[in-house]
Order: C-alpha cells, then sequence, then structure tokens
C-alpha cells in the first residue's frame, strides 16, 4: 500500500515534476513515463481515474492543462488517492492563489518541498494544509 | 517569474520551455550542463547560492529526462552546509539524483546522524525526509536507535515525530531487524494513543508494515485501531484542518482499516461490537452527494470498510449488505464506482461464499465487459473469470469468445487465454471444449500460445470417444479460405492422426482431406511444414488400399522437400519417403499416438505462476492465506472451499490453489510419512522395437522411450518440449511414480477441526471430504474426483474401521470418467469413546501403475463432542460429584507447546470443548466442558480443567473428569495429544507423542484398522 511516484504532466507529454518512491533508472523512468503519459491523455473524461500499468495502478486527475499522475501499488485505495491529488492540488492553490502549469514550473522546489510535506518514503505524512504550508512560508 | 531570487534559474527553464523541438532542447541542457561542469571545476570560487542555483538547474535537467552524471558530489556537500537553504536543496537534491547504493551516500551518513540527534528541529525533518525516501541499510543499522527515540520523544514536536515513524518504516524494511519487536510492541501501542493526526497517519502507515509481517506481535494495537476509527467515525475532537470535505481525515481512516484487515481476527467482544458498530455506520451511512471531492473521499472510506467487513466476515447480514453495494455499484454509470465495485467484488470471490449472489449480477457484469474503457473492461474480464464455474462456464465463455472478434489487441491475448482456461476447468463436455479452442484458435489465432493447441491435441488423443468429432471439426476448419496458421497446424494434425475416422462422410476420402491440406502449404511458414509433412505420411499410411496417383502425389512433395535448406523438413522428407516406401513396415511406425502422461494443464500452471508473481504482502493474499492456515484458531465450520456437494471438483481446487504453497510447503515430501503411497507392480513399456531405427527422427532427444516414439512419429516435438517437470512419466525403474500433492499428515489434520476439505491429491485424483455429524452418528460424503482427462479405473474403496465405529461405505463405483466427480456417502456410528482412527484403503489404475493409497478418515473423538455452556451453579457440583480415578483423573502434561492461554482456549472450542470463562478464579486456568455422544452410553458430561504455569509454558495440569472410566481416559489423551503435537510443522510425526503415553487399553483389541491406524 505505498506511493510508487508523483508525476505532473502536461498535454504535450511534458513533465513538469516528477517524484519516485523507488529506485528507477533513467530508461527506465523514461520508458515509464512515456508510456503511462500516452495511456492516461488518450482517454476521455467518461472513463474512470485508473489505469493498469504493469504490476501498478495509476491513479490520475487531470486539471487544466495538467495531469497528475500518481503511481501505486494494485491493492491502493484508488479513490484515496484520488483525492490526495485534489488535495495536493488544493495546497498549491493556497500558496500560489490560482495554481497553473507556470507556477509549478518556476517553482519548481516549492511545489517539491509541498510535496515531500505530504508524501514521504512513499506514504502519506500529512495532510492538513496549514500544517504543509508552515515550512514553505518559513522559507520565505 | 522571479524564482525566490534565483533568475539563472528561471531564465534555463523559460528557454527550455522556448525551444521548439526536442533537439534544440538537448542543445541548450547541454550547453547548460557544460557550464555547470566548468563552474563546478573550481569550486572554491563557488558561492553557496549559486551552489544552490546550479544543483536546481541539475535536478530540472535531471527531470526532463537526462543524464547528470556529474556533481553529485556537490549536492552530497550541501547537506553540511550550516544555513538552512543550501542544506536544504542538498537534501533534497540528494534524495532525487542518488540512489540507496550510491557511495557518495556512504559520506554523508555522519552528518546526517548529527543533524537527526541534534537540536534544529527543521534540520532533524530534513535528515529524516532524506532518510525516509532513500535510506539504505547501512542507515539502518547506524540511525535505527535515534529515530525511534525520536518517535517516542515527549519532548519533540509532532511535525519531527511524524516524519521519524516514516523513516524507521523506511530503515525497518531495509533491515527489519532493526525493530526489536518485544520492546517496540507496546510503544507502538503507546504510540496509537497519540491525539495529533500527522503522526497518527504515519505511525498507522508503520503499524501496516509491522503488522503485515507479524500480526501476532502487534495484538496490543488492535484495539487501538478500532479507538482511533470510532474517533475518527464519530467525529470527536479532530482539528478543522484535518477534516476533507466535512469527512474527517479519510487518509486516516482508509490506512486504520487496513491495518485491521492483517489481523485474523477480532476476539474481544466488546472491541468487535464497536468496530461493527462503526463499519455499520459507514455502510449505512454512505450517500452520494453532488459534491465530487466529498462524494469520492466517502466512498474510499466505504471501499475500505467494504474490504474490512469481507475481511471479518462473521456477521452474515453485513456480507450481504455488501453484496447489496457492490450489485449497487457495478450498475452506476459513474466509472470509477463501477470500476472499484467490479474490483472489490472480485476480491469478495476469493474471500467469501457469495459465488451464488454474486451470479446473480452476470447480465450486468458483461455488459461492463463491452465498456468504452479498457479498466473497466479488464475488472469484468477478472471478475468473469473468477465467478465461472460449471454452471455458468457454457455462458461465460461463450461471452468471451463473442467479444473476442471486437475487442482491442490489447487485451486479446489476456482474454484468450482466461476463455481457454476456462472452457478446459468447466467443460461440461469436452466437444464443447474442442469447437471453444477452435474458435478461439479462428478468431484470435495470433493471441493463441502453442500451450493453447498442445492442450487440445492432448484432450483429443486421450479420449477415443472426441477423435471423429475433433477430426469432423478440423475438416469444416481446413476448408475455410485464409485460417490462421496455428489453425493450419492443428486440423493437419488432427486430420492426419484421426481423418481416416471420417472416411465414410463426404468430402472426406484420404484424397480430398489430402488436397484440403495441401492447399494450405504455400501460405504457411517453415516452422509447420514439418507438421504438414507428418500428416501427409499418416494419410498415406491410412489409404487402404493404396491409391497411386496419391502417393505419387506425397512422394513427389517428400522428394521436393528432400534438398529444403531446414534440416528438420530435410530429414522428414527423407525419412518418410524411406519409411513410406517399405509398404507395411509403414503402418507399424506410423501408427496412432499413444496417449499423453497425464499432467496439469502448462495453460494453468502458467496462470498459476502469473499470480503468485504479482503475491506482495497485501492484506487480501495474506487474507485468503489465514482463511485456511488459520483453521485452529477461527471457529469456522462453513466450507471454506466452497465444497458443497453440488460444486464439482475443481472448483475445490481452484479454491485451495492460492493457499497451496503456503499451506503446505512440505509438498511433496510426505510420501509414505504419515499415509503412504505405494505404487503396486509397475508394468513398464515394452521397449519399443522400432526405437532404434528412428532414433535419429527424435532430433530434439525427449528423454523416454513413449516420448521418443510420440515425437519421431507424428512430428510433435512441440509438444514434447512443452511437458512440464510436473509431467507422470513412466520410466524404467521409478517406483513411487504418483507423489501426493500436499502433505496428507496436514490435511488429515486440518480436517479433525473441520468438516469439510480436501483428503488427498495426486495428480490424477482428488479425494475430498464433507461431514455432519450428530450425536453419535455422523454422515461423511468423499468426493472422488478425476483430474484427468482420461478415465481412471479400478477405483476400490475400503473402509478399515476401528472396533469402536460402525461404517458403511455406499458403492464406490469402479470407473471414474474423466474430469468427473463422483460422491460416496459414508455412514458412520460411535459405539464407545476410542482414539482409534479409521483408515480408507484407496486404490486406482492409471495407465500402467495401480496406486494404493492408506488415508486416515477424519472420523475422530471430538466430532461426537457437543460443546456445552455450563455456570458455575451447575459446574461444581457435577466436578465435586466425580472424585477421583477412575473417573476423574489428572496428570501434569510436559513438553505442551508454548500457547498463548487465549489460543489455547481457541483449540480448545474447535475441538469442541467449550471453554467456559469466569468459572475458575484463576486467569491462567481454563475449564472447559462438553457432551460426549455414543451410541452405548447416548450423551455424557465431560469436565475439564487445566492449570497452566505462567512461568513455564511448557508443562500444565490436566484433570478430566466424566462419568465413564475409558471415556476419561481417551479424552484426557485426546486433549494431551493435541496440546503436545499441534500440526504446526509435519516433521514432527504423528505419533510422537504416543509414544510417551502410557499403554492404550483400546489398542489391545486385535482390530486390524486400529493395528493400521496405529502404523500409520
Amino acid at each position: 500500500m505505498t506511493i510508487r511516484f508523483v508525476l505532473m504532466v502536461n498535454k504535450q507529454g511534458q513533465t513538469r515534476l516528477a517524484q519516485y518512491y523507488e529506485y528507477l533508472t533513467l530508461e527506465e523512468r523514461r520508458a515509464l513515463e512515456g508510456e503511462i503519459v500516452r495511456k492516461c491523455l488518450a482517454r476521455t473524461e467518461q472513463q474512470c481515474s485508473f489505469v493498469e500499468h504493469r504490476n501498478y495502478k495509476v491513479v490520475y486527475r487531470r486539471y487544466a492543462s495538467l495531469f497528475f499522475l500518481v503511481g501505486v501499488d494494485n491493492d491502493e485505495n484508488e479513490l484515496a488517492i484520488l483525492e490526495f491529488i485534489h488535495l495536493l492540488v488544493e495546497t498549491m492553490d493556497h500558496h500560489f492563489g490560482n495554481v497553473c502549469e507556470l507556477d509549478i514550473m518556476f517553482h519548481l522546489e516549492k511545489a517539491h518541498f509541498m510535496l515531500e510535506e505530504m508524501v514521504m518514503n512513499g506514504c502519506i505524512v500529512e495532510t492538513s494544509k496549514s500544517n504543509i504550508l508552515t515550512p514553505i512560508q518559513l522559507m520565505e | 517569474m522571479a524564482l525566490s531570487g534565483m533568475r539563472g534559474l528561471s531564465v534555463f527553464i523559460s528557454d527550455v520551455r522556448n525551444c521548439q523541438n526536442k533537439d534544440q532542447e538537448r542543445l541548450r541542457v547541454d550547453k547548460e550542463l557544460g557550464n555547470i561542469r566548468t563552474r563546478f571545476k573550481n569550486e572554491k570560487g563557488l558561492t553557496p547560492y549559486e551552489k544552490k542555483k546550479y544543483v536546481w538547474k541539475m535536478l530540472y535537467i535531471h527531470m526532463l529526462g537526462y543524464d547528470v552524471d556529474f556533481g553529485h558530489m556537490e549536492a552530497v556537500s550541501l547537506i553540511s552546509a550550516p544555513k538552512y537553504p543550501e542544506k536544504q536543496v542538498g537534501y533534497i537534491v540528494t534524495s532525487c539524483l542518488l540512489n540507496e547504493n550510491h557511495d557518495f551516500l556512504r559520506l554523508a551518513i555522519n552528518t546526517v546522524r548529527n543533524d537527526i540527534i541534534g537540536r534544529n528541529e527543521t534540520f532533524q525533518c530534513l535528515a529524516l525526509t532524506m532518510v525516509g525516501n532513500i535510506g539504505g541499510r547501512e542507515f539502518a543499522e547506524s540511525l535505527a536507535p535515534d529515530v525511534q527515540k525520536l518517535i517516542i520523544s515527549s519532548s519533540c514536536r509532532p511535525l519531527v515525530r511524524k516524519k521519524a515513524a516514516l523513516c524507521l518504516l523506511r530503515l525497518y524494511r531495509k533491515n527489519p531487524d532493526v525493530v526489536n519487536i518485544d520492546g517496540w510492541a507496546d510503544r507502538m501501542a503507546q504510540l496509537l494513543d497519540e491525539r495529533d493526526l500527522g503522526v497518527l497517519t504515519s505511525s498507522m502507515s508503520l503499524l501496516v508494515a509491522l503488522v503485515s509481517n507479524n500480526h501476532e506481535a502487534y495484538w496490543s494495537s488492535l484495539p487501538k485501531c478500532v479507538k482511533i476509527l470510532e474517533r475518527l467515525a464519530r467525529n470527536q475532537d479532530i482539528p478543522q484542518e484535518y477534516t476533507y470535505y466535512g469527512i474527517p481525515s479519510p487518509w486516516l481512516q482508509v490506512k486504520t482499516m487496513r491495518a485491521l484487515q492483517y489481523f485474523p481476527t477480532v476476539e474481544d467482544p466488546n472491541t468487535r461490537r464497536s468496530l461493527f458498530e462503526v463499519l455499520q455506520r459507514i455502510l449505512m451511512g454512505t450517500d452520494v452527494v453532488k459534491n465530487v471531492n466529498k462524494n469520492n473521499a466517502s466512498h474510499a472510506v466505504l471501499f475500505e470498510a467494504l474490504s474490512l467487513v469481507m475481511h471479518l466476515d462473521a456477521e452474515k447480514e453485513m456480507m450481504s449488505q455488501c453484496v447489496a453495494l457492490l450489485g449497487k455499484f457495478i450498475a452506476v454509470r459513474e466509472p470509477n464506482i463501477r470500476y472499484l465495485g467490479l474490483e472489490n467484488m472480485t476480491r469478495m470471490l476469493m474471500v467469501a461464499d457469495v459465488q451464488d449472489i454474486i451470479k446473480r449480477h452476470q447480465a450486468q457484469i458483461i455488459t461492463s465487459l463491452k465498456d468504452s474503457d479498457i479498466s473497466i473492461r479488464r475488472r469484468a474480464l477478472d471478475l468473469l473469470y473468477g465467478m465461472c464455474d460449471v454452471s455458468n462456464a457454457k455462458d461465460i465463455v461463450e461471452e468471451l469468445l463473442q467479444y473476442l472478434s471486437s475487442s482491442d489487441f490489447a487485451m486479446r491475448e489476456e482474454l484468450s487465454l482466461k476463455a481457454a482456461i476456462l472452457a478446459e476447468k468447466f467443460a461440461p463436455d469436452l466437444s464443447w471444449y474442442v469447437d471453444v479452442i477452435l474458435q478461439l484458435i479462428d478468431k484470435a489465432g495470433d493471441f493463441i500460445s502453442d500451450d493453447i493447441w498442445f492442450r487440445v491435441v492432448q484432450f483429443v488423443t486421450n479420449n477415443e470417444d472426441l477423435q471423429p468429432y475433433a477430426a469432423a471439426k478440423a475438416r469444416e476448419y481446413i476448408d475455410k479460405p485464409a485460417i490462421h496458421e496455428t489453425m493450419v497446424k492443428v486440423s493437419a494434425y488432427l486430420l492426419g492422426e484421426h481423418g481416416h475416422l471420417l472416411a465414410r462422410r463426404p468430402g472426406c476420402s484420404p484424397k480430398e482431406i489430402f488436397n484440403a491440406i495441401h492447399e494450405k502449404l504455400p501460405t504457411v511458414t517453415m516452422p509447420t511444414i514439418p507438421i504438414l509433412l507428418s500428416t501427409y505420411a499418416k494419410i498415406l499410411m491410412h489409404t487402404q488400399p493404396p491409391d497411386l496417383e496419391l502417393q505419387n502425389q506425397i512422394w513427389s512433395i517428400f522428394h521436393k522437400f528432400e534438398s529444403c535448406i531446414d534440416v528438420e523438413i530435410q530429414q522428414r522428407a527423407v525419412e518418410y519417403f524411406a519409411l513410406s516406401s517399405k509398404g507395411a513396415a509403414l503402418a507399424d511406425v506410423l501408427a496412432e499416438m499413444p496417449k499423453f502422461p497425464e499432467r496439469q494443464s502448462s495453460l494453468i500452471k502458467k496462470a498459476e505462476d502469473i499470480e503468485t508473481d504479482t503475491a506482495e504482502q497485501s492484506a487480501i493474499k495474506l487474507r485468503s492465506q489465514q482463511q485456511v492456515s488459520n483453521a485452529l484458531v477461527v471457529t469456522d465450520q462453513r466450507p471454506v472451499n466452497g465444497m458443497t456437494p453440488d460444486v464439482p471438483l475443481t472448483l475445490v481446487k481452484v479454491a485451495s490453489t492460492n493457499s497451496k504453497e503456503d499451506l503446505y510447503p512440505e509438498d511433496h515430501i510426505s510420501n509414505g510419512e504419515n499415509g503412504t503411497v505405494t505404487e503396486v507392480d509397475p508394468q513398464l513399456p515394452s521397449a519399443d522395437l522400432l526405437s532404434d531405427l528412428l532414433g535419429p527422427l527424435a532430433i530434439e532427444g525427449p528423454p523416454d522411450a513413449v516420448q521418443s516414439g510420440q515425437s519421431s512419429l507424428s512430428g510433435l516435438e512441440g509438444i514434447s518440449d512443452a511437458v512440464d517437470s510436473a509431467a507422470i512419466v513412466p520410466i524404467e525403474g521409478q517406483i513411487n511414480a504418483v507423489q501426493p500433492i500436499g502433505s496428507i499428515h496436514e490435511r488429515f489434520h486440518t480436517l479433525c477441526f473441520k468438516d469439510s476439505g480436501v483428503l488427498y491429491e495426486d495428480p490424477h485424483i482428488q479425494i475430498g471430504v464433507k461431514a455432519e455429524w450428530r450425536a453419535h452418528q455422523g454422515r461423511l460424503v468423499l468426493f472422488l474426483g478425476n483430474k484427468n482427462t482420461s478415465p481412471l479405473v479400478s477405483v476400490q474403496a475400503l473402509i478399515l474401521p476401528p472396533s469402536h465405529l460402525k461404517m458403511e461405505l455406499s458403492l464406490v463405483p469402479e470407473t471414474i470418467p474423466p474430469r468427473a466427480q463422483v460422491q460416496c456417502p459414508l455412514e458412520v456410528v460411535n459405539l464407545r469413546p476410542s482414539r482409534d482412527v479409521a483408515v480408507l484403503d484407496f486404490s486406482y489404475s492409471f495407465g500402467t501403475s495401480l496406486v494404493n493409497i492408506k488415508l486416515r478418515l477424519p472420523a475422530v473423538l471430538n466430532k461426537f463432542l457437543q460443546p456445552l455452556s455450563l455456570s458455575m451453579e451447575e459446574f461444581f457440583p457435577q466436578w465435586k460429584s466425580l472424585s477421583g480415578p477412575p473417573l476423574k483423573l489428572q496428570e501434569v502434561v510436559r513438553g505442551v507447546r508454548p500457547l498463548p492461554l487465549l489460543e489455547m482456549a481457541n483449540l480448545f472450542n474447535n475441538c469442541r470443548l467449550m471453554v467456559c470463562p469466569g468459572l475458575d478464579q484463576n486467569p491462567n486456568n481454563l475449564v472447559a466442558s462438553t457432551t460426549f455422544y455414543s451410541e452405548s452410553m447416548h450423551a455424557m458430561l465431560c469436565l475439564v480443567r487445566i492449570e497452566t504455569d505462567p512461568a513455564d509454558r511448557t508443562q500444565l495440569r490436566m484433570t478430566v473428569a466424566t462419568g465413564d472410566p475409558t471415556l476419561t481416559f481417551e479424552l484426557k489423551e485426546f486433549i494431551k495429544e493435541q496440546l503436545v503435537d499441534i500440526p504446526v510443522m509435519s516433521s514432527v510425526p504423528a505419533m510422537a507423542p504416543a509414544s510417551s503415553l502410557p499403554i492404550n487399553p483400546v489398542s489391545l483389541s486385535n482390530d486390524p484398522g486400529a493395528i493400521l491406524a496405529g502404523l500409520l
């Protein structure tokens, strides 16, 4: 029951943020990202938010031009992850105010720190927005 | 877009963003990498700010998918920077760029440790996070004690402790020894009293990992989890920031319920009641609401609650609620809920006996098989596969076949494999099976692995009745235009072997068959040609009287291939030509294929392998194992394996294969250990005189006479290749050719506490038992299932009852048809108390070997007990009235397997001795009561008292009192056997403890069954 990776990818398939919680070589990452991004981008709004890929399940959600993809074990609670994505987006929104792809791109380090406060070693650590954002505000 | 002061980074990111194509991007990235490399060369000139900036650039480049093979040292060195921003960058970049085996990481251990034990809590957080993400074994060994201290430290703030908990989880995974179970179990339980939800969330992840490995050690955490759930579900004292759309942390709720799924059961009645109240509330109180997020979050909790209910299983009422809910979910439009409904229904099949209820939804599930979404189709396919049995196999397989033509390529292989397996497992008749496989090949030839067509050939070869039908079908298919090459292979093979059986039908003369097949020759590839050549040779052989024209035609083909570049084809052409000129000898050489040795279907084996491949420590897997292996602990009289009289044998096999590996780790070694399997008079196949002559044909060198005969004769090298190691092949000097599957001893012991299950299994037969007991009578049904595709003959079953049991076995048929199951009821009457065991002497023939097995039957003493609960007022007068030997016997038993008292109580309950809590004031003692039924004395009250010594769990004092001296003695000995010999390791011989017992008065009888049982 762990999160294997969190990816943020835009409609063109460009990676905007990638965080892996298991070690993959660069080639493996590239191949994995290519395959699952292709799979997810091809799906319609009417289809479910879960894609099975090799031995993981990818739970994904789309916000405007940006896709959030979370790779999990097969026995993970899918809906909990789906809402965790939303919590992540809401947290970013809270910080940036109307977060968009450019915010994540140009504030890569902040996006990373937020994610780091929320997920560690593939497990959810914190779900309170104020607790997540405190260390980031301290930085500024 | 100024980036917190790092302008250079912003510029670089926009540059990359403005690149028109991948080549430009690569140029820009290479330029930047060059720049960073030169800057790092004279490191001294770099300010910390510059270092930080460059490291972020590297991280960005890495994320874009470019290799960054330098600068790692710089990243690591930032960790020891004194200032927070640089340190932070150092830690984050190190965890992104390096992996746990990286050499540089080792250099940082000391700095990291200093940060962890230091006073600066932000540094502590950074260090814990990095170790939590990429720490390896070395970190585990040097940091675990410090991290543990932090988790339980009262002076640490939650923000440090929550990270420490997950850090410990990482270290534990790297080296489980770093967590000392004895010490940590209590602390873990204390940790769950935490009020802070962040700490609780990460502690729960830690708990899940710990209990998944060893739930027994963490019993004390179970009630704490239930408390947390209550707190969340009632929304007590949950800070606003931890509620998500009005739902108290759905993630913590889910995690907590997941942790509970690793415990086999919840025993304490109060805890159990509280838990079920919460679950009931979740099941009933989750409504569909408009807000998507709220809806998802509440359903995340609901689905986890469903899993937990399925696991706890006991409340029948809630189970049906679950099925009803899932039935609703698979019919909704919302794709996520439908997907999860299907997924959870499939899981439910694995843990509960709900097949019949789920079957009602078959039509709905089939609709989902045609959904536009492949994720949903996959789930529907899995569910249909799981719910298939003989009753619905025809419908389901036909649906799959129909769907096959329109399905997408991504799914065809899986679909056809599953259809083939279901057709084989549940075929109501074999001709239907042949139909299905041929249709599969016709519709999805590209996706049909060789295993599938090899298997159908084996079936047809082994069943004479099937041969004309299969040949006729093959004849129909070979006429079709543009058939798949696999179809050419299988049709040609079947027609070559059995085409002559059709001779009288129109269009089926040898010549016509030959022409139909030969038409396909130009369309096939090299590997198929040898099969066609064999077919031609066979057709030639079957053409009586010889047809000269046909002969010339075939000879010219052989002649043409004599110079083929492919060695295999060339050799066959030369040899078939030479053989067919020999006249009469041809008929001997090319005679019909002998039957294939029976073996486990390689398809099913493949499917099982795939299943075990993905076997991680998931709760659902563990659960399905626990269901069977905890037979001693859980009082569960339900037929766990779905063993009801109208369910075919194959089902039982399916249910048990999931856990077979874990249940019977000593597979294959039990032969002759407790039950005996002997092969009587193995007649060896007569040496094939022609095998020398044919020697060179068997290029791929099959190992023995029979197979070299097969392959050389008909060009089925492929098939003999596919013979897996499980194949039973009669080879000279091989004794005990039939090995039982699973330990006979273990199976017997399991059945002593359960009323249904498998008593014996080998590659040919499975013997299942289902029993019902009423007072001194019992009815035991033996299910004899033939696993083969050919009949089992000379079946004999003889009961050798001990003198105290009257047993009557109904007629056992001499032959068991292929893949059929025969039920043989056995009536049992208990005359007197005795621990002797009845024996089933069972034998059958398969091929040339006669197999004889002697099996103990689980008609044991405790089956005639009826648990009885006594109050204090009832118990003591009885206890006092039975004073002293021989009615009341006391013994100090040593060498007892040390059991917690709770487990011992379970053991008694499973033996149908009802433990009456509270009767004995001393908490270390157990008092149990029951009624024993036999014809000679009807109902007889039995009282038992066990006094344990908390200081030494290996000894105890036992007192047994009944109104009959023999019963008292037998019951005492029986209980002793249970306490001393718990069937956990079969390496402990069953009768070992018996040797230390006083001489059993009943065993003096010269009853053959009793003596035999004693010997076993």
